[in-house]
């Protein structure tokens, strides 16, 4: 059977559909050029499970544990669920760690770049232009050979793993739901003011998060890889799909009013330009070596897929050293130990660039 | 002369990369790409009709796809 996502109007339509309901997530009550972004989400659920404690970013993103089931659901029908890994956990681990990093120093992922861009937030441009070229880098390892090995075929329980802890959570998100005023609710942490404090309904946000996975998994959708493969293979195929979801997101910000351009006064952003550009040249890089952005890696590890797994769990306690060590950047600028960060990131990357080949 | 790519275990972008370079080696022109995801197939079809060349027929088994690409 023929996988409709998979082709170039599929995968165009893929995009559009995120492009709009991500601005539509915004209108309905998510953080402004924040409807989804990957990176800020995973953050705010390592808040919200207090494994960092910085008060304006914690709650527990119904969207992210949609985009693990929704892929679960498409693979399952589709017989994709495939239970997999050993190729580099610790490796992996590591990038997606730093990889979280370098978006906290930029304020954003992949996916909120283009969701800034496309609510005129010009400081996204720089972001844009580090992304492409920490991917642009991690191209060039890739032509030298650069590999992290085969994974190999896992018994089933292993694939679940990953589905289990998202349905853990989305239980802990009913037995303790926020309470008015309290910023604890059991042992979840809520945020009273700030981004964490906003977010659209939970039953809006679960079936998003559910329906972006389905298709997601089906159409292969990736931001990262969008860019690899316009660079590697001159390829637009999975490009069409990034660029459908920045003008579908313009339209609708246009439509809902929620387009403002500019640098200054944009929502969870900073206006330190090289800063933006560094942060995203290790994301961009650490997701190329790893093989797929923030998003793709939750849609594999709905699908079985172990080692993205692991790289999530990096992004995890990549958060909570981002905001515990001041490395994560705030509107005002980027944290005091921001610059040591990125440097420090660049510098494993490159040592994992250069070191890892396997046959 | 018929050449095999074994990129089993392995993903994005390495199947197709490992194919491309077998059609830039221009020595074969017939080549069996084994993959395991259903992704990797896609992709290296993908790539393979970019550059001309024809994906005659794809088997399943063992939760291996054979794709066998021929010289367009």
């Amino acid at each position: 059977m023929k996988n409709l996502f998979a082709t170039r109007w599929g995968i165009i339509g893929v995009g559009a559909f995120i492009g709009v309901i991500a601005a539509l997530l915004q209108y309905w009550g998510n953080p402004g050029n924040m409807g989804i972004c990957v990176a800020c989400f995973v953050r705010d659920i390592t808040g919200a499970l207090g494994l960092h404690r910085a008060g304006v970013v914690q709650y527990l993103r119904p969207e992210i544990i949609g985009f693990v089931m929704g892929s679960l659901v498409a693979a399952l029908i589709f017989k994709e669920f495939r239970p997999r890994g050993g190729s580099a956990p610790i490796i992996r681990f590591l990038l997606g760690a730093f990889a979280m990093i370098g978006a906290l120093v930029f304020l954003g992922c992949p996916w909120r770049a283009m969701l800034r861009l496309a609510g005129g937030d010009w400081n996204a441009v720089p972001g844009l232009i580090g992304l492409v070229a920490g991917i642009w880098i991690g191209t060039r390892f890739l032509k030298n050979g650069y590999n992290l090995g085969r994974t190999h075929k896992f018994p089933a329980g292993a694939g679940w793993i990953m589905p289990a802890f998202a349905c853990g959570f989305f239980l802990l998100l009913l037995i303790y739901p926020q309470v008015e005023g309290k910023d604890q609710s059991g042992v979840l942490f809520y945020s009273l003011k700030g981004p964490g404090a906003m977010h659209a309904p939970l039953l809006v946000s679960t079936i998003v998060g559910l329906l972006i996975g389905f298709i997601a998994q089906r159409s292969r959708f990736c931001t990262m890889g969008a860019f690899r493969d316009l660079i590697l293979f001159k390829q637009i195929h999975l490009f069409s799909g990034v660029i459908a979801l920045i003008i579908f997101a313009f339209i609708t910000n246009l439509v809902v009013k929620q387009f403002h351009p500019g640098f200054a006064g944009q929502p969870v952003a900073h206006t330190m330009h090289v800063w933006n550009a560094l942060g995203m040249v290790l994301a961009g890089l650490a997701f190329a070596l790893a093989g797929g952005c923030p998003g793709r890696q939750l849609f594999l590890s709905g699908e079985g897929d172990t080692d993205a797994a692991i790289f999530v769990i990096g992004m995890v306690a990549g958060a909570a050293f981002a905001h515990n060590f001041g490395l994560a950047s705030s509107p005002t600028g980027i944290g005091p130990h921001g610059l040591a960060a990125v440097v420090i990131g660049l510098a494993v990357c490159a040592v994992i660039g250069f070191t890892m080949k396997q046959k | 002369m018929k050449t095999t790519v074994d990129a089993r275990g392995l993903s994005c972008p390495q199947p197709v990369l490992m194919t491309l370079d077998e059609i830039k080696k221009n020595t074969a022109d017939e080549i069996l790409v084994l993959v395991d995801t259903d992704a990797s197939k896609e992709n290296v079809s993908r790539a393979a009709q970019s550059r001309g060349w024809q994906v005659a027929r794809i088997t399943e088994e063992d939760d291996t796809y054979r794709l066998e690409l021929k010289k367009g």
